[in-house]
C-alpha cells in the first residue's frame, strides 16, 4: 500500500503502484480540485507540484513518486492565498475554469524560480496547459501580476532584514 | 433517433399567467412566482403547502445572504453570477450578500420564455432580463413595505440600498436581514400587478453595467468549485466506456470478459441497450476505481458489426453534399425573396463559389462524464448539462421509468460550448447503476470523448450572385448542406418552417444566411444531408450555424466587392441600407463595421508587402436575437502560405452592458474560438469513425499562438443580447478576406492551411 507526502501529509492509499497518480488524489484521497483532461499528458489540467516541479499526474504513476514531496491546488498555499490565486481573482481569470488548478500549479512552478519572467518565457512554460474557453491573455497578465506582487513583497523582506 | 423521447412542457411555463409571492419559509425569505398559473395568495400558498415553495428563484435568509437558483447551466459565461446581478439591481441588496445556486430540473426552474431548462444560442441574458428584474423590484417591494409598517413611517418615504431600508428623516433603518427575522414580509403580486411594476431605467442603474467581482470564480482558483466529475456518493463504482471504432450504427456482436476478470476490482461488463437511440454499439467497464475501470475496459475483447456507416468518410459526406445542392428539388427554403431567376436573367455578371467547413469537435476540458443513483424509485443524475429537461428524458429512457422519476442535479460545467446540450452520457451511467445495483460515475475518456462527439457538422454551401451593370448584388441563391442538428432531437418546437409552408426545416443549419444586408432577389434553401446526419450524428457547437453561414455570405460579399473593382468595406456598408426589414438592425451593424475599421486603421495605413487587412461582419445568432459584430483581421502571408495573424479586432454592439468585464472575456473567447476553428481545429471521418482522439491530432489554440486582440464593445442602451458566441462567427471570413488582400489566394475551406493559401496564389 503505497504512501504519499502529500501537501505537507503522510497519506496511504490503498492502489496499485502503478496506479497514476491523478486517480489515487481524485478518488482515494478525495481531492477533486486536480483534473482529468486527456489522459496523455497533452493538456495540463492535471498537473501538481513533485518535489516543487510541475508535472502531470496522469503520466506519474504512484511508484514514481515514492518519497517526494507532492503538492496539488489544494495545497498550494493555506487559505487560497498564494500571489497567483489572488492575481486569478484580481484579473478574473477563471471562465469554465476547470483547466484552471492545472494551469496556476504550472505558473507557480515558474515563479518559483524565475521571479522575473518575460511573456516569452511565460508563453513557453504555458503552453502545454490547454485552456479551452481561451482565457490566456488573462491567464498571462496575472502571471505577471503575481510575478510583481512577489517581487515587492521579497524586496521588503530584505529591507526589513537588513535594517 | 430519439423519436420517442418527448420533452414534458410545463403548463405553468408562461409566467405573465403566474402570480409573484413573497412569503416566509423554513430558511428566511422565499421569493418566486407561484407553481400554478392564475392567482394563489401567498398566505393560501402557505396554509396549502405547509412549507412554502413557489418556483423559488431566490430567498433572502435571516442573516440577510440573498441566494439564488441559478436555472442556467453555468459553463464559464458566469450566468449565475449575472441573474444574481440582474436581480441585485431591483432588489438593493449588497453585492457581498449575493450567493448562487444551481438549479435541479424541476419545471419551476425552467426558462420564462423557453418553457424548458436549455442554456444555449446566447440566449439567457436577453430572455431572463425581465423575469428577473421584476423578481427584484417585487422583492423589494415587499421589504420595503414590511419596514415602514415596522418603522411606522411611509414606504414611499425609504430609501432601498446596499441590503438596507433607511428613513433618511427620522434617520431609522432596518437591514434586510432584520426585516426578515421579523417575519412580517409577505406579499402577493398578481401578474397584472407584476407587469405595472415600473423597471428602473438605465439611468438609475447602480449594479447594471459594474463590473462586479463574479461569484463563482474565488472557487474556481482553489479547486473547490464541484462539477460533474468531482461527484462523490457513498458506496459508488466506476464505469469506462468501450465504443465501437464507427461512430454510429455499430453493434455489438460479442464481448469477451475473461481477461477483464482478472483486473483487480473489476466489476462487470455492461453491454447498453439504448432505446433513446443516444448510443450504438457501447459497452461499460465497470470497476471499484477508475483506473481499474480503465485496465478492464482496455482488457475487454468485443467484437462489433460496423452497422451500415463503416465504410463512410468525410470525402463520402461530402460528395453527398454536393449531389443534394445539385438537385433542383432539393431542402426546403428559409428564404424566398424576389425572383432570383429573373433577376439572373438579367445580372451584368453572375459568379459562383463552394464554401466548406469540416467536420469540429467540442473537446470540453472535462470530458463527458455523469454519475446515477437510484433511491427508492427516483434516479439521480450528477452531471453539468446545458438542457436539464431533455437530458432528465434520455435518463428516463435509459432507466425506462417515467422522466418524473428523474431528478437532475446540476453541477458546474467544465466547458459547454453545446456538447452539454447532448445526454448521452446519461445511458452508460443509468445502465451500468441499473446493472450493478451501486451508483456509477462514468467518466469518458479522452477518446471516447472525441470519437463519440457529437460534432459541429461537414457543411457544403454553394452560393451563385449576381450584380447588376452599376456593381449592385441584385440576387443571391444560397444553398446549405449538412446534417440537421435540431432535427435529431425530436422536439418540433425547435424546428422552422419553410417559408413557403412546405415543411419543417432545422433553422440552426441556415440562421445568418438571412442576413441585413438588402438584396431584392434572395432565396436559401436548408438541404438536409441525411449521410452526414445519420453517419455523424452533429450537435449545436458554440455559434452554430452563424459560423458556417458567414463564412460563405461574408467571403462571398468580398468576392463580389473584388469582382466589381470595390472596396469591401464600402460594398457592405453600401448593401447594409436599412431598407425595409432591415430597418435597424442594418444600421447597427454598418455602425459597428465603422467602429471596428476605424480601431484598426483599415485603408489608412500601408501594409508591408504579404501583409494584408480584411473586414467582416454578422448579424449572430439569430436575426431576432442578433448581436451586432464586425471584425478587422490583420494578416502576414509568407510565400510558402504559412498565415501569421497579426492583429483581430472586433467590435460588438450588445445594445445594453451588464458586466463590462464578463463582456470582454467572452467576446475575446469567441474570437479566439473563431481563430482556432478557422486555423487549427479539423477532424476527418474516415471508415465511419472519427480519426483524431486526442489533442495531439485534434489541435485547439494554445497560448503561443494567441494574437493580438482589440475589442471594442458598444452599449447603445438597446436591450441586452447575448455575447458568448457572435465573435466565434465573425474571425474566419475576416481572416480569408485579409489574405486574398495580402497575397491574393482566395481560400473557401474551413480550416485554412497553408498548403490551401499556397495553392490559391496565382503563380
Amino acid at each position: 500500500m503505497p504512501n504519499l507526502n502529500i501537501n505537507g501529509r503522510n497519506m496511504s492509499v490503498e492502489a496499485a503502484p502503478d496506479t497514476p497518480l491523478l486517480w489515487a488524489i481524485r478518488e482515494q484521497l478525495q481531492m477533486t480540485g486536480t483534473k482529468f483532461g486527456c489522459g496523455a499528458g497533452l493538456c495540463g489540467a492535471c498537473t501538481v507540484h513533485v518535489n516543487g516541479e510541475a508535472v502531470r499526474s496522469c503520466q506519474t504513476s504512484l511508484s514514481d513518486v515514492a518519497g517526494k514531496k507532492i503538492t496539488t491546488i489544494e495545497g498550494l498555499s493555506a487559505k487560497g492565498d498564494h500571489p497567483l490565486q489572488k492575481a486569478w481573482i484580481a484579473e478574473q481569470v477563471p471562465q469554465c475554469g476547470y483547466c484552471q488548478s492545472g494551469q496556476i500549479m504550472q505558473a507557480a512552478s515558474l515563479l518559483a524560480k524565475n521571479p522575473n519572467p518575460s511573456k516569452e518565457e511565460v508563453v513557453a512554460h504555458m503552453d502545454g496547459n490547454l485552456c479551452r474557453c481561451m482565457t490566456y491573455s488573462r491567464i498571462q497578465k496575472a502571471i505577471m501580476r503575481a510575478a510583481s506582487e512577489m517581487r515587492t513583497a521579497s524586496n521588503a523582506g530584505t529591507e526589513r532584514r537588513a535594517t | 433517433m430519439n423519436t420517442h423521447v418527448k420533452i414534458t412542457q410545463s403548463a405553468s411555463a408562461d409566467l405573465s399567467r403566474r402570480s409573484f409571492l413573497v412569503g416566509s419559509a423554513a430558511a428566511g425569505l422565499a421569493l418566486g412566482y407561484s407553481a400554478v398559473p392564475g392567482l394563489v395568495g401567498a398566505d393560501q400558498a402557505f396554509a396549502a403547502a405547509g412549507n412554502f415553495d413557489p418556483s423559488v428563484w431566490y430567498s433572502i435568509a435571516p442573516d440577510g445572504l440573498v441566494t439564488i437558483t441559478c436555472g442556467k447551466a453555468d459553463m464559464g459565461q458566469h450566468i449565475a453570477s449575472t441573474m444574481a446581478q440582474i436581480i441585485s439591481e431591483e432588489l438593493g441588496s449588497n453585492w457581498k450578500d449575493m450567493r448562487v445556486q444551481l438549479a435541479s430540473n424541476d419545471p419551476k426552474f425552467n426558462d420564462p420564455v423557453l418553457g424548458a431548462q436549455i442554456t444555449g444560442g446566447s440566449w439567457s441574458t436577453m430572455m431572463n432580463f425581465d423575469a428577473m428584474s421584476r423578481a427584484g423590484a417585487a422583492g423589494r417591494m415587499a421589504l420595503t413595505e414590511a419596514a415602514a409598517a415596522a418603522m411606522g413611517v411611509p414606504a414611499g418615504e425609504l430609501v432601498v440600498r446596499d441590503s438596507v431600508i433607511s428613513h433618511p428623516k427620522s434617520k431609522k433603518s432596518m437591514t434586510f436581514a432584520d426585516i426578515v427575522k421579523s417575519g412580517k414580509a409577505t406579499k402577493t403580486f398578481t401578474p397584472d400587478e407584476l407587469k405595472a411594476i415600473k423597471l428602473k431605467t438605465p439611468d438609475q442603474y447602480t449594479m447594471i453595467g459594474v463590473s462586479v467581482p463574479q461569484l463563482d470564480i474565488p472557487s474556481k482558483t482553489n479547486g473547490t468549485a464541484k462539477y460533474g466529475i468531482d461527484v462523490m456518493l457513498p458506496g459508488m463504482v466506476y464505469g469506462k466506456i468501450v465504443t465501437p471504432p464507427v461512430r454510429y450504427g455499430a453493434t455489438v456482436k460479442s464481448v469477451d470478459d475473461s481477461a477483464a476478470k482478472k483486473v483487480p476490482g473489476f466489476i462487470k461488463a455492461v453491454t447498453l441497450d439504448d432505446k433513446t437511440g443516444s448510443t450504438t454499439g457501447w459497452v461499460v467497464a465497470v470497476a471499484n476505481t477508475y483506473a481499474n475501470a480503465q485496465k478492464a475496459a482496455a482488457a475487454l475483447k468485443i467484437s462489433y458489426d460496423g452497422g451500415p456507416n463503416a465504410k463512410l468518410s468525410s470525402e463520402s459526406l461530402l460528395n453527398e453534399a454536393r449531389r443534394l445542392q445539385s438537385l433542383d428539388d432539393s431542402g426546403l427554403f428559409f428564404v424566398k425573396d424576389g425572383d432570383t431567376a429573373a433577376a439572373f436573367g438579367t445580372a451584368a455578371k453572375v459568379m459562383e463559389a463552394e464554401y466548406t467547413t469540416s467536420i469540429n469537435i467540442h473537446a470540453p476540458l472535462e470530458p463527458m462524464n455523469a454519475t446515477a443513483e437510484l433511491k427508492g424509485d427516483i434516479w439521480h443524475i450528477y452531471s453539468g448539462n446545458q438542457f436539464a429537461t431533455r437530458s432528465g428524458a434520455i435518463a428516463a429512457g435509459a432507466a425506462e421509468v417515467d422522466p418524473k422519476f428523474v431528478v437532475m442535479h446540476q453541477m458546474w460545467l467544465g466547458g459547454g460550448f453545446g456538447r452539454r446540450l447532448d445526454a448521452d452520457m446519461m445511458v452508460p451511467a443509468v445502465q451500468a447503476a441499473k446493472a450493478v445495483g451501486k451508483p456509477v460515475k462514468v467518466i469518458y475518456s479522452r477518446e471516447n470523448d472525441m470519437t463519440m462527439d457529437y460534432s459541429r457538422p461537414l457543411t457544403f454551401q454553394k452560393i451563385k450572385a449576381g450584380l447588376d451593370g452599376d456593381g449592385r448584388l441584385i440576387a443571391i441563391n444560397h444553398d446549405v448542406v449538412s446534417a440537421w442538428p435540431t432535427k435529431r432531437w425530436g422536439i418540433p418546437d425547435f424546428l422552422t418552417p419553410s417559408v413557403d409552408k412546405k415543411g419543417a426545416l432545422d433553422g440552426f443549419t441556415v440562421n445568418g444566411a438571412d442576413f441585413f444586408y438588402s438584396v431584392p432577389n434572395h432565396n436559401v434553401r436548408a438541404i438536409l444531408n441525411e449521410m452526414a446526419h445519420n453517419a455523424t450524428p452533429s450537435g449545436q457547437l458554440r455559434s452554430v450555424a452563424p459560423g458556417w453561414t458567414f463564412w460563405a455570405v461574408e467571403s462571398m460579399i468580398d468576392e463580389l466587392a473584388h469582382a466589381s473593382g470595390q472596396d469591401p468595406a464600402q460594398f457592405r456598408i453600401a448593401l447594409l441600407d436599412g431598407k425595409g426589414k432591415n430597418d435597424g438592425g442594418a444600421q447597427r451593424l454598418r455602425n459597428t463595421l465603422l467602429a471596428a475599421m476605424g480601431m484598426a486603421g483599415y485603408g489608412t495605413k500601408s501594409l508591408p508587402k504579404g501583409e494584408g487587412m480584411g473586414v467582416a461582419c454578422v448579424s449572430s445568432q439569430e436575426r431576432a436575437t442578433a448581436s451586432w459584430t464586425a471584425c478587422v483581421a490583420h494578416v502576414a502571408v509568407a510565400p510558402s502560405g504559412e498565415v501569421k495573424v497579426r492583429k483581430l479586432t472586433v467590435a460588438t454592439d450588445v445594445g445594453t452592458q451588464v458586466h463590462p468585464d464578463n463582456i470582454r472575456a467572452q467576446v475575446e473567447g469567441a474570437a479566439l474560438w473563431g481563430l482556432s476553428l478557422a486555423m487549427y481545429e479539423k477532424a476527418t471521418l474516415k471508415d465511419g469513425g472519427i480519426e483524431q482522439t486526442n489533442f495531439d491530432t485534434y489541435t485547439p489554440l494554445r497560448m503561443s499562438q494567441v494574437p493580438e486582440v482589440a475589442i471594442s464593445v458598444i452599449a447603445n442602451g438597446e436591450k441586452a443580447t447575448g455575447v458568448g458566441e457572435p465573435a466565434v462567427t465573425v474571425i474566419a471570413p475576416a481572416l480569408a478576406n485579409a489574405i486574398f488582400n495580402a497575397c491574393g489566394a482566395r481560400v473557401r475551406s474551413l480550416p485554412i492551411t497553408a498548403e490551401a493559401v499556397k495553392g490559391a496564389m496565382k503563380a
